[in-house]
């Protein structure tokens, strides 16, 4: 590998990735001193933070009484007692002073008469551990995310974080057991290089382009959770895939919950407010897991509109256009654009899209990264946040606007973490060289692929394999086949074909190490749905419609080493971080 | 000798064809502008022969059907496909746009596809856009306050509203380089985009530096260089009016 131009840099931390999470950390370490790079492979403001539209949780109590406590139960039961608990307290505690931060930081939220942050409805958010609805939900009209991205890009500019933009990482540097770092690809020149680090922070999102239909962006293709696999460390509760109740249909464009919060509600072919049969108290407010079933539901049996009867309208022309107009413009534009739909007038055709993973690296509330070696352990050196992580905060579902919360508290931990774990300035070891000649081996092997299949190809027949056996319902029958048949695009990489050679902005290339991050996430995603013989949360067994606390109130975690995967479990948490609350043991989950 | 004519490496040249295969009857041919660093070949305009029997309706979707099935070598950015992360700009039948919003029915005749215009281009669709990021770091582009209080700052629902039409901006850079001020003097006029970001934090009311944000863009080239051409608000694919955003700012100088 002697061909390839190293470029070296030595750092105290690297953040990998320049979302929500990536921007946060960024400045939280640049305010700590900390030499700090932060590496994407697109600019920081086209990352798909920018496409979240609700809003931001945090129990501020603006528009009537609420407390950190009811938010933190709600997420406990959203998660399906999957999520760890002590995690959970930490998120919903710290959540409103994250929520004034970004306000200090200059996000544009909308306001209430008085002037405070607005705040909405939203799905699974209650009062009083389980009651009436609360309005928790801090919302910049519809387009919450694209309002925080843009300002913490705009704060890390302030702090002079290091950039490298549109440098695409190939794999983490592990020294017994400890990261060191990290190699990224500058697609600008094709120069390769090495980022020495005491902390690298993974920040890359989710992985949502494993499905073919998704609200995700073309570059969610979870590269983070990729090279963790690849460095021997397991994965966690990769089964746990959420569908969005509302995308458009035939185009998979994400429609805000922010339309059922503000009023509008889902209708089948029959006219019925169908989810008023499902979830009688919250109805179309139901966690996004039960909203997207009873759907399901409805289209299995026959009451879906259309000429295939395969999707269900999502009304809001019952509410005032000043409202649509305040409060949700960009769906507004998103439905003319994509549904081809005027929503002051009519209904926005609707079905569940692929949205969120749950499931990525473990860590805990500190952000560290655990691996199981008999009992839970960190990994020294290795850190990660945001949708790529799985703290759990999220367990088996994730509730709308926790995930943008979740992105600036533990972007926050940490900058925290690693600021009390670096002095700064701190020099580094050595590493050895095959740790860069096993990555670019790789990296050449697929760049001088000169077989028959095109990445396109294989990753399609993922992306479908994905779809049909491992979706909103799920069976033994159905598992089985998708463990079988998701190996063979994987296996099609032995005769892969890559046309284009060269090293500057070789997209070419760059979809091919995509597809084999994605592939691996496939895997490891099928297989853990596979051996989960239960239903919790986003995972609905037709076989095992039941949760199973006894067995499977454990994370899944999940190793990968090419199409062969190992399964183990560690238990769920079951204490919270302080007496401030007390645990929520495990209830029957109504809504 | 000052040079009129592009230099000879940067001559577009007659590229390759790609005859259709599927043997559709609903043909559209695309031209697309392809250079390669790499090869010390100057840029060309590949032609492609494209199936509208099977292609989704926008821009992109075409894009994305020739890259998957015809040619994988061909380079543009793209991600979120729904047009709120502002990757695809490119020119497309002689207007800016975002690739993803743009429906190919909209356009007549052949297909024509080109980076966005006056940028230096890195490699086929994609254009070099550091010099207006440098630019809006220029802006300072983040809230500057002295109090230092535990709460959120207090602002009016009509405070708000003033940043309706300014903090949508994604800074795609279809307005600034649709801009023929901006493609004159890129190195020293601000451009629309970044104007128009400069004008989102003057008019925040939370802000307390509006009077050192607005000498710092009061400049001859910086801001005055806008001659009221409106080609960007022409350009902007999400409908706001950097146009007008300048033009706040100069009656704000010219006021204050």
């Amino acid at each position: 590998m002697k061909s390839y131009k190293i470029i070296d840099h030595e750092y105290d931390v690297v953040v990998l990735g320049a979302g929500g999470s990536g921007l946060r950390a960024a400045v939280g370490l640049s305010e700590a001193g900390l030499k700090t790079a932060c590496v994407s492979k697109v600019f920081p403001t086209r990352s798909h933070t920018s496409a979240a539209q609700g809003g931001i949780s945090a129990a501020l109590g603006n528009m009537g009484e609420d407390d950190w406590r009811w938010h933190m139960y709600d997420t406990v039961k959203g998660a399906d007692w999957l999520g760890d608990q002590d995690c959970i307290e930490y998120l919903c505690k710290e959540a409103p002073r994250a929520v004034l931060e970004l306000e200090k930081y200059g996000v544009p939220f909308s306001r209430t008469e008085d002037g405070k942050i607005y705040q909405r409805p939203f799905g699974g958010m209650t009062k009083n551990y389980g009651n009436e609805p609360v309005q928790r939900t801090c919302a910049a009209a519809d387009r919450t995310g694209h309002a925080i991205l843009h300002t913490l890009y705009g704060q890390a500019l302030k702090h002079k974080t290091e950039f490298f933009i549109e440098y695409f990482a190939l794999d983490l540097l592990m020294k017994d057991g400890q990261c060191k770092g990290l190699i990224a690809w500058n697609l600008n020149d094709g120069t390769i290089h090495r980022f020495r680090s005491h902390i690298t922070i993974i920040a890359t999102g989710g992985y949502g382009k494993v499905y073919y239909s998704a609200t995700s962006a073309h570059t969610c293709t979870g590269d983070g959770n990729a090279m963790v696999l690849r460095a021997g460390l397991p994965l966690q509760d990769m089964e746990f895939v959420q569908f969005h109740p509302t995308g458009i249909y035939g185009h998979g464009t994400l429609i805000s919950e922010g339309v059922r919060g503000e009023g509008g509600y889902l209708v089948n072919s029959k006219g019925e407010r169908f989810m008023e049969r499902y979830a009688p108290k919250a109805k179309d407010l139901a966690s996004r897991d039960v909203v997207s079933r009873s759907i399901a539901v409805e289209i299995n049996e026959g009451r879906g509109v259309g000429n295939e009867k395969d999707h269900v309208h999502l009304h809001l022309n019952h509410l005032d256009p000043k409202v649509i107009e305040e409060r949700l413009p960009g769906i507004s534009e998103s439905s003319r654009l994509f549904a081809n739909v005027d929503v002051t007038k009519e209904p926005i055709p609707v079905v569940p899209t692929v949205h969120y993973n749950m499931g990525g690296i473990p860590t805990n509330y500190k952000a560290e990264v655990l691996t199981l070696n008999g009992s839970e352990k960190t990994v020294p050196g290795l850190m990660a946040i945001g949708e790529a992580a799985c703290v759990s905060v999220h367990g088996a579902n994730r509730l709308g606007s926790n995930s943008l919360i979740d992105l600036v508290v533990f972007g926050r931990a940490a900058a925290k973490r690693a600021a009390e774990l670096v002095k700064p300035g701190t020099p580094h070891e050595e590493i050895s060289q095959s740790e860069t000649d096993k990555c670019l081996e790789r990296f050449d092997r697929l760049r001088n692929a000169s077989g028959t299949n095109n990445t396109a190809d294989l990753r399609m027949a993922m992306q479908k394999t994905m779809q049909s056996k491992c979706a909103v319902f799920r069976t033994e029958k159905t598992l089985k086949e998708g463990v079988n048949e998701i190996r063979k695009p994987f296996e099609g990489m032995d005769d892969l074909s890559v046309k284009d050679k060269s090293l500057i902005f070789n997209t070419d290339l760059v979809e091919t190490l995509e597809f084999d991050n994605l592939i691996r996430q496939a895997i490891t995603t099928m297989d853990s749905a596979y051996h989960r013989k239960e239903s919790r949360g986003a995972h609905a067994r037709e076989d095992f419609p039941k949760r199973n606390d006894e067995k499977f109130m454990q994370h899944t975690l999940s190793w990968c080493d090419g199409k062969k995967t190992k399964i183990d479990y560690r238990p769920v948490h079951r204490s919270t971080l302080s007496n401030d609350v007390q645990y929520f043991p495990p209830q029957e989950r109504v809504y | 000798m000052v040079q009129i004519n592009l230099p000879q490496n940067s001559k577009v040249e007659k590229g390759k064809f790609f005859k259709d295969k599927t043997g559709s009857k609903n043909i559209r041919k695309v031209n697309i502008y392809r250079w390669d660093p790499s090869t010390g070949e100057n840029p060309r305009i590949d032609t492609y022969e494209v199936d509208m029997d099977n292609c989704p309706s926008k821009v992109l979707d075409l894009l994305n059907k020739i890259k998957n099935e015809i040619d994988p070598s061909i380079a543009y950015r793209r991600s979120c496909a729904h047009g709120v992360c502002g990757s695809c700009a490119m020119n497309m039948d002689g207007k800016n746009g975002l690739a993803c919003t743009k429906p190919h029915s909209e356009i007549k005749g052949d297909i024509n596809i080109y980076p966005l215009p006056h940028l230096k281009v890195l490699k086929d669709l994609i254009g070099d856009l550091s010099t207006l990021y440098k630019q809006y770091e220029s802006v300072e582009p983040w809230l500057k306050t002295a109090s230092e209080t535990e709460k959120e700052n207090i602002q009016s629902k009509e405070d708000r509203a003033k940043l309706d039409g300014l903090y949508e901006c994604i800074m795609c850079a279809c307005c600034s380089t649709s801009c023929p001020s901006y493609w004159w003097n890129g190195d020293k006029y601000l451009g629309p985009a970044v104007l128009l970001q400069a004008y989102r934090w003057i008019i925040d009311s939370r802000d307390e530096d509006r009077k050192e944000r607005l000498k710092k863009v009061a400049d001859e080239l910086k801001l005055y260089r806008c001659h009221t051409i409106m080609n960007c608000t022409n350009a902007c694919p999400k409908g706001l009016n950097p146009a007008k955003a300048i033009a706040s700012i100069k009656k704000m100088l010219a006021t204050s």
